[in-house]
């Protein structure tokens, strides 16, 4: 129970850090934290005290092994997560670029 | 042999995209047939789908040849069908328009690769029978769509797209966050099986958790109003087609569609939920309506009136009965035409002049005769003018709404209608009707395959009444009602078509 | 200062010389036996990704264009995903979208399991050339604005 609780403080933490930072560097590192809790969690969803890798070999059979399904979901969400960096990173630069700052207060060509 | 139109809806856009960015680039001219000629296949075979869903019933197909729910899964039942024909239908006429639209950018073959992923995520989204590749999908839309919003490269486009970019992301957390949830208590990512699990019984609370994830989850990404402060920045800063695909069918592929089976087909819908969904649903209503009115942006008008007309979708949905959740799909449906072709108005407007500012423009008519009477009915058909489709499903909804005895919802619902169609008003009045300005004299109108999409989605807005005549409301908008009113259903529909 | 332009020191340009040749061997040993082992398309495309991005460190990016350009590294990104939806497409032949028809094999063995390699090299392609060109495009960046200030 405790470990979920703490993916879940992780999960504040990311949430706070893209919510209260004003650095645009800062609140893309906010995402990726957020987005590894999650990853954390689904796969300590999956885990069973004592349980092994759930990778079958020609010369040993596995009596006890953990939930393989998260394992792989969990792949495809840090493949998902490793896209949604690199682009937000890219447009971050781009910003940077043009407004000459990371600073969110001072980004402000859009109103309303 | 029918079953194999499901995963075309994936593969085609799919594989036209990655064609694009092999060949598109080297040959010009290319990427413009390509994807023309891949979103017409698909509007043809989403529409063909319809007739077969109406012989054939619900469709499950085994990707891969392995069993639900061991294997991944692909749907196809009357709200998918209603929501394909939605999607691929705007898709197919808004490509048509990029074709001159979006010579005045460079590198065309960039954006049509990412329009047809973005594409191939909304289908993925709708025909997945699978919660996580629902998800997978949806990211894939939506990482798209980030990349349109930012496709001009400026000042405005970047701010507004890493806004959007932080806010879906935060989204997909929380959605991620609640498949997780789901699955630690079902064991099991397939719907029609979490739909069966979960009417077991048990661990009602964390199922309350999951709402309220997948609440501001879906939410975020279709902009219910405490989450929609992402959709007036991104949606005007897109290209014009891009903001018609955005504000006319992506947030319903990934919001509202998602809302709608989740809840209704997998979790199952308490009262709690429901009041919840429609509270949410005025309160867009009522703050977009109002906002949109001030604006002085005519994409940005556009945009505060997509979260109002989405609150009136969410409304007719949240209501839980027959006639509400039709007036929403109809609603939906209805949307995403008219939506789009006031979104292609505005982008032809700019074309023509280079403004977005109302205050700027002015007796456009005379000049561009097609723009100004498509937005002419354009305009009516939001605001509820009686031959067009807009004003069916607004009525379907406000009677909803009365027979469902929530008279006070169904009085905000008219007023917004009258306030829809004063800010309509005064888009007619200022930007086609009145004075032409002197340094607007010179102005042509815009070239033929603009004009093209646009009239053919004024005569859908015509025509969109049509849908409710006995025998076509069967088929199309009928089997769409009542896949989303059969409910935990769902899930034994699915499990007879998989023996 | 000039020594600085081109690339690091001595020392990291000699390791790399001896090594990156190694390192893409190991990924393209990952990906020829994802199928029998942990690894995998994936894991394996990031490491060849990685020698090619190891060289653009050590020696700066006009070393590494020699190698692989951006030109060539779209061109392999798009073809491994036509590849894989290809491959995807046979299986309706057989009946069924992603069907795996090919024969099966004996397990553990390299040729088996039939069109997941193929699978895996398509998926290699994709994920090398992509993270290439991400990285290649956030230095890109990074040069231009240097540029700026001088």
């Amino acid at each position: 129970m405790t470990v979920y609780f703490l993916c879940l403080v992780l999960f504040c933490i990311g949430l706070y850090c893209i919510v209260r930072k004003r650095n645009l560097i800062k609140i893309i590192i906010g995402i990726a934290i957020m987005e590894y809790s999650v990853n954390l969690f689904f796969i300590l969803i999956g885990y069973k005290i004592g349980g092994r890798a759930p990778i079958h070999s020609s010369d040993q059979t596995i009596l006890n092994m953990v939930d393989p399904l998260p394992q792989a979901l969990v792949l495809t969400a840090i493949v998902i997560g490793l896209a949604v960096t690199a682009l937000i990173a890219a447009i971050a630069i781009r910003v940077y670029e043009k407004y000459g700052t990371f600073d969110i207060t001072k980004i402000r060509k859009l109103k309303g | 042999m029918t079953r194999i139109l499901l995963p075309l809806f994936v593969v085609i856009p799919l594989g036209a995209a990655f064609l694009n960015s092999l060949i598109g680039k080297r040959i010009k001219g290319f990427s413009d047939v390509l994807s023309a000629i891949a979103t017409c296949a698909l509007a043809c075979i989403s529409i063909y789908s319809v007739f077969i869903f109406k012989d054939t019933g619900l469709i499950v197909y085994k990707v891969g040849g392995w069993i639900p729910p061991m294997g991944i899964a692909m749907v196809m039942d009357g709200l998918t069908v209603f929501m394909l024909v939605t999607v691929n239908l705007v898709a197919f006429l808004i490509s048509i328009y990029s074709i001159s639209y979006m010579e005045k950018y460079t590198e065309k073959w960039i954006f049509y690769c990412l329009f047809l992923l973005m594409v191939a995520g909304m289908n993925g989204v709708i025909i997945s029978g699978d919660l996580f590749n629902l998800y997978v999908f949806l990211e894939i839309a939506a990482i798209a769509s980030y990349a349109l919003v930012a496709f001009g490269t400026e000042h405005e486009e970047l701010e507004a797209a890493f806004k959007y970019a932080v806010m879906g992301t935060v989204a997909s957390s929380f959605i991620l966050l609640g498949i997780a949830f789901l699955y630690s208590v079902t064991s099991t990512l397939n719907m029609a099986d979490m739909s069966l699990e979960i009417a077991k019984g048990g661990s009602p609370r964390i199922i309350m958790l999951v709402s309220v994830f997948f609440l501001m989850g879906f939410g975020l990404k279709s902009a219910l109003v405490p989450f929609h402060a992402w959709l007036p920045d991104a949606h005007p800063s897109a290209p014009a087609p891009i903001s018609a695909m955005l504000s006319g069918v992506l947030i319903k592929s990934l919001g509202i569609y998602a809302i709608a089976r989740v809840f209704f087909n997998v979790l199952g819908t308490s009262p709690q939920v429901l009041s919840a969904l429609m509270i949410l649903g005025v309160l867009s209503l009522i703050i977009g309506g109002c906002l949109a009115l001030g604006q002085w942006d005519f994409k940005r008008l556009l945009a505060y009136s997509s979260i109002s007309q989405i609150g009136y979708v969410m409304l007719g949905i949240g209501l839980g009965t027959p006639l509400g959740i039709m007036g929403g799909l109809f609603h939906l449906f209805n949307h995403s035409i008219f939506k789009s072709l006031l979104f292609l108005n505005s982008g032809a407007v700019e074309y023509a002049t280079g403004t977005r500012d109302l205050q700027k423009m002015g007796g456009l008519r005379e000049k561009m005769p097609v723009t100004s009477s498509t937005s002419l009915i354009g305009s009516m058909s939001i605001a509820g003018i009686p031959p067009f489709n807009g004003f069916w499903s607004k009525l379907i909804i406000i009677a909803a709404c009365v027979q469902a005895h929530h008279f006070a919802y169904a009085v905000w619902a008219v007023l917004i209608s009258l306030l829809t169609l004063a800010y309509f008003m005064k888009v007619q009045r200022y930007a086609f009707f009145g004075e032409l300005k002197e340094r607007l004299s010179h102005i042509k109108e815009c070239p033929f395959f603009m004009k093209f999409s646009m009239i053919s989605l004024a005569v859908l807005c015509l025509a969109g009444g049509l849908l409710l005549l006995p025998g076509v409301f069967d088929s199309f908008l009928g089997a769409a009602s009542d896949a989303v009113l059969a409910g935990k259903d769902y899930a034994n529909v699915v499990f007879v078509a998989i023996r | 200062m000039k020594e600085q332009q081109k690339g690091m020191t001595i020392i990291v340009k000699t390791i790399t010389r001896l090594t990156v040749g190694l390192i893409l061997l190991f990924g393209i040993y990952i990906v020829a036996n994802g199928h029998i082992s942990p690894g995998g398309g994936f894991a394996g495309g990031v490491i060849i990704a990685l020698s090619f991005i190891h060289i653009m460190l050590a020696f700066g990016k006009e070393d590494a264009f020699k190698k692989m350009n951006q030109g060539v590294a779209s061109f392999f990104e798009s073809i491994g995903a036509i590849i894989f939806i290809t491959l995807a497409n046979l299986g309706i032949a057989g009946g069924y979208f992603f069907l795996n028809f090919l024969s099966k094999g004996e397990p553990f063995k390299l040729f088996s399991s039939g069109l997941i390699p193929l699978y895996n090299i398509a998926i290699s392609f994709k994920v090398g050339a992509g993270l290439f060109i991400i990285v290649v495009i956030l230095m890109l960046f990074k040069i231009t604005k240097e540029d700026e200030k001088k």
